[in-house]
């Protein structure tokens, strides 16, 4: 009993310590594989670029589907407006310094989200889902209808960026844009790890576990998922601008239920709750896109399907979620 | 006067097939708690294997109707077996990650089977044309469409109400586990109903492949409008359903005539109001 | 009369029958009520009307002289009425420490603050050091509540009720659903409630009613028939129909 009262405070007061050294980690794996991907891929940055572009907005579902606990199949919606606000900047605005973009980028998602959270949680279980589903075709709809502005069905081409700080061209080979998206990810990684632990992040996953009791201590339930959608509305829009700097085009792809779905996908099989969970499922499942969609195109969604069937049966928790899991059960064996 | 007219048939038409595909997600979704995104694949499996029959095997419409009932039947009951099964009571996440999984599936082997083209259901010669009803003339198709809805509807009230299966099916909508305490099986009724459910997935499939065009991607195209049936009538409530089906129908219907350059935006946003307006469902339990 | 907490003319029906029928009552800091009553009394539909999840008909809920019955149910907490559940409503996944860090952020007005991490704030981890030590839970601190014991979750329940510093102590069966082995602990904790705090209790277990209360409330078909002292409650004739007309068998309440 005192052993067990022991190893509980010391893991209490070494928390911070070591939580600290997991971000750093945490950091220091985003850059290593940011190396590792350069070095291994180089004529294929673009893809890693992307892949950092889709991994925001897995961190950015991971906010309200992993911490707080909504199901939602709409959330390309913030992505797919970031992008759009950020294009049609350059486009129709002449904004076309990167830096400006991207905060364009990240204002159009947190009003994505602003209006997607007050929808969405209006509802709860069933209707909620509805919801989701119904606002990611409506905006998909409105940006289709809405041609003029958004290129409707053809894309909204000529985004030329300015070189970034004024000195680094958006080059053939994407380089300065990777570097753009890797820097990007992780300032964003470790500002997100402040928030999930923070009184804020704690009173999040206070809303998931059992909304009543937080109403019972004098918090709103539905404030805190309002500024949480607002956020999360912020870092896929920083994905979705991402993109449209990298790529130069914005298609309506960007706003399309199959990404929502998508991006559940990446978040279930890297393991919800958790922002090393969401990289993980990203970078898996989209080099196994690029693998399986080059051999044989017609299975992909086979694929996809196949695949969360299996993580449903078979890992509930997720690849990083069940691996953390295991590593713990040992930790803790060993004592 | 001419459209307006025109608009309420179709919109009946096509409010009537909502409520065949539909129904059978309501009351299973009553029953099992299920969400359950494959519902819709069901009904695309459905128009497939009738199209196939009619089309490439030459069979009659009956025939083919039939075919298609009980084969996606026999396709979808292993699946329940397999699958469904393991996730009655699992958390939303789990069902809705499994069920979008299965409707993925369902959707990359169609595609690979049948290829992306639309896939059309030959009608038989007695619902080509149209009926001559003195002051309007009326597509034969759409007086079948609706008299099947008409038909499912009363059958479905019969089952549910007049019968010893109705009576253990409502016990075990009501509280599965007093049912069961009460010696209903309530694993057959599960079995029976979400046959049942599949089959008239199908049989809207078939009979509405005029409306809703049978293709690869129909499974998720109508997702989201077969799930608002339920959630807005209310899971396992049929009048809440058919009045659901009905103004969804007419609206759907409506915008098509009235605004056609706008496409489905006024449904989705008129879907997005009722919700919000009836976050609880016109007539029922949905949202427990 | 200076009353921290008053109930005036409270009224609330369902259908026609009068769950609440014109229920009074005003409460003093330091006072110590129990809200008795036999099954169907009402006593759920007057807590519910009480915290807010439920709306009057008609009456009046007033909080240290202000009306609070237009206000919802997170206004009054934050006015200082907090309520314990009868069934515990903990997060399975957390530690007691972050239940009661919640709480205390939470009073301050900091539970939104996106940076830091509450370990890291010596004046919150004093609090909660204290509290959890005063209910004898420091040493599960950091343990999660799904592998705590039941009588040790309503410690923690009354642990975050008290972190939100109220003015008025809602406590709904407090020791509910705990083994008798147990139940010692949490009589010591609601003796050692803090002095100057209004506390209603809603209870079954007589014992424990007489053992806590000064003042015990007896509602009845959603009146209130006796407002006195313990020792008379059980001569009061009302007080004895009501019971043992319903309840033949209720020998120890009579």
């Amino acid at each position: 009993m005192t052993m067990a009262t022991m190893n509980d405070a010391l893991a209490g007061a070494h928390g911070k310590g070591h939580k600290l050294g997991r971000d750093l980690a945490g950091l220091a794996v985003i850059l290593g594989l940011a190396v590792v991907g350069y070095l291994l891929f180089p004529n294929n940055l673009a893809l890693l670029t992307r892949m950092t572009a889709i991994a925001l907005l897995v961190l950015s579902l991971d906010l309200v589907t992993g911490y707080c606990g909504v199901a939602t199949l709409g959330h390309a919606a913030l992505f797919g407006t970031g992008a759009y606000a950020s294009g049609i900047a350059a486009v129709h605005f002449g904004i076309t310094d990167p830096l400006l973009m991207l905060a364009c980028g990240i204002l159009g998602g947190a009003v994505a989200g602003l209006v997607c959270g007050v929808v969405i949680l209006r509802a709860h279980g069933l209707p909620q889902l509805v919801l989701t589903i119904a606002l990611i075709h409506l905006f998909h709809e409105f940006a289709n209808k809405a041609s003029s502005w958004t290129g409707g069905s053809d894309g909204l081409a000529g985004i030329a960026p300015d070189p970034l700080l004024g000195h680094f061209e958006f080059d053939l080979w994407g380089r300065t844009a990777y570097v753009l998206g890797i820097i990007l990810l992780a300032v964003v990684f470790a500002l997100l790890r402040l928030v999930v632990r923070s009184p804020f992040g704690m009173l999040c996953r206070g809303v998931k576990e059992d909304p009543i009791r937080i109403r019972a201590m004098g918090a709103s339930p539905k404030l805190a998922l309002m500024k949480m959608y607002v956020i999360s509305g912020a870092v896929a829009g920083a994905g979705g601008a991402l993109n449209a700097i990298s790529t130069q085009v914005v298609g309506l792809d960007s706003l399309s239920f199959t990404l929502s779905a998508e991006s559940l996908v990446m978040l279930v099989l890297g393991g919800t709750g958790s922002l090393f969970g969401a990289l993980t499922g990203t970078i898996v499942f989209m080099f196994f896109e690029d693998i399986v969609s080059a051999a044989n195109p017609f299975h992909w969604l086979t694929m996809v399907g196949a695949l969360l069937i299996a993580v449903v049966l078979f890992a509930p928790k997720g690849l990083y979620g069940t691996l953390a899991g295991l590593a713990a059960r040992r930790r803790e064996a060993r004592r | 006067m001419q459209t307006v007219f025109s608009i309420a048939v179709d919109a009946l038409a096509y409010g009537m097939v909502l409520f065949v595909i539909s129904i059978g997600l309501s009351v299973t979704m009553g029953l099992m708690r299920v969400v359950n995104l494959a519902h819709g694949a069901f009904a695309m499996i459905g128009g497939y294997i009738a199209s196939y029959a009619a089309r490439d095997l030459g069979l009659g419409y009956g025939f083919a109707v039939l075919l298609a009932v009980f084969g996606t039947i026999v396709i979808a009951v292993p699946i329940e077996r397999l699958l469904y099964r393991r996730i009655y009571g699992a958390p939303e996440l789990t069902q809705v990650l499994m069920t979008i999984g299965i409707t993925f599936c369902i959707i990359g082997i169609a595609n690979y089977a049948f290829g992306p083209t639309l896939k059309t259901v030959p009608l038989p010669l007695a619902l080509q044309g149209s009926v001559d009803l003195g002051f309007r003339s009326i597509a034969t198709h759409r007086i079948f469409a609706i008299a099947c809805g008409l038909a499912v509807a009363a059958a479905l009230w019969y089952l549910i109400e007049k019968t010893a299966f109705g009576v253990k099916l409502r016990a075990a909508v009501d509280n599965a586990a007093m049912a069961a305490a009460l010696g209903v099986r309530t694993e057959i009724v599960y079995a029976v109903s979400f046959a049942v459910a599949v089959g008239l997935a199908a049989l809207g499939g078939v009979v509405g492949a005029e409306l809703l065009p049978v293709e690869p991607y129909y499974a998720l195209r109508y997702m989201v409008t077969f799930l608002v049936v339920v959630s807005v009538g209310g899971a396992g409530s049929i009048p809440g359903a058919l009045a659901a089906c009905l103004v969804l129908g007419g609206i759907d219907t409506a915008g098509r005539y009235l605004v056609p350059e706008f496409g489905e935006f006024f449904f989705y946003l008129a879907v997005i109001a009722i919700v919000c307006v009836f976050p609880r469902g016109l007539a029922g339990r949905a949202g427990q | 009369m200076s009353a921290i907490f008053e109930v005036r003319n409270l009224k609330r029906s369902f259908g026609g029958l009068a769950v609440t029928n014109d229920v009074s009552l005003a409460m003093a800091p330091g006072d110590r009520i129990a809200l008795i009553g036999p099954n169907g009394a009402g006593k759920t539909t007057f807590v519910n009307l009480v915290t807010g999840n439920l709306t009057p008909d008609s009456g009046d809920v007033l909080i240290g002289g202000e009306s609070v019955t237009r206000i919802d149910a997170i206004g009054r907490v934050r006015r200082g009425l907090v309520r314990s559940f009868q069934v515990t409503r903990l997060f399975q996944e957390m530690t007691p420490a972050e239940h009661v860090a919640l709480a205390v952020l939470q009073r301050d007005g900091r539970a939104g603050r996106m940076f830091g991490h509450f370990l890291a704030m010596p004046e919150v981890m004093a609090e909660v050091a204290e509290l959890l030590g005063k209910l004898g839970l420091s040493e599960l601190m950091h343990r999660r509540v799904s592998k705590i014991a039941y009588g040790q979750q309503r410690l923690l329940e009354i642990a975050v009720a008290l972190a939100l510093k109220p003015k008025v102590l809602l406590l709904d069966e407090p020791a509910a659903g705990v083994p008798q082995s147990d139940t010692g602990r949490i009589e010591q904790a609601l003796a050692d409630l803090p002095a100057d705090l209004a506390v209603l209790m809603i209870e079954h277990d007589m014992d424990l009613v007489f053992r806590f209360a000064r003042r015990v409330i007896v509602l009845a078909a959603g009146t209130i028939i006796f407002d006195g002292s313990p020792s008379e409650v059980t001569k009061d004739a009302r007080v004895r129909e009501a019971y043992l007309g319903s309840y033949a068998n209720a020998g120890h309440a009579a």
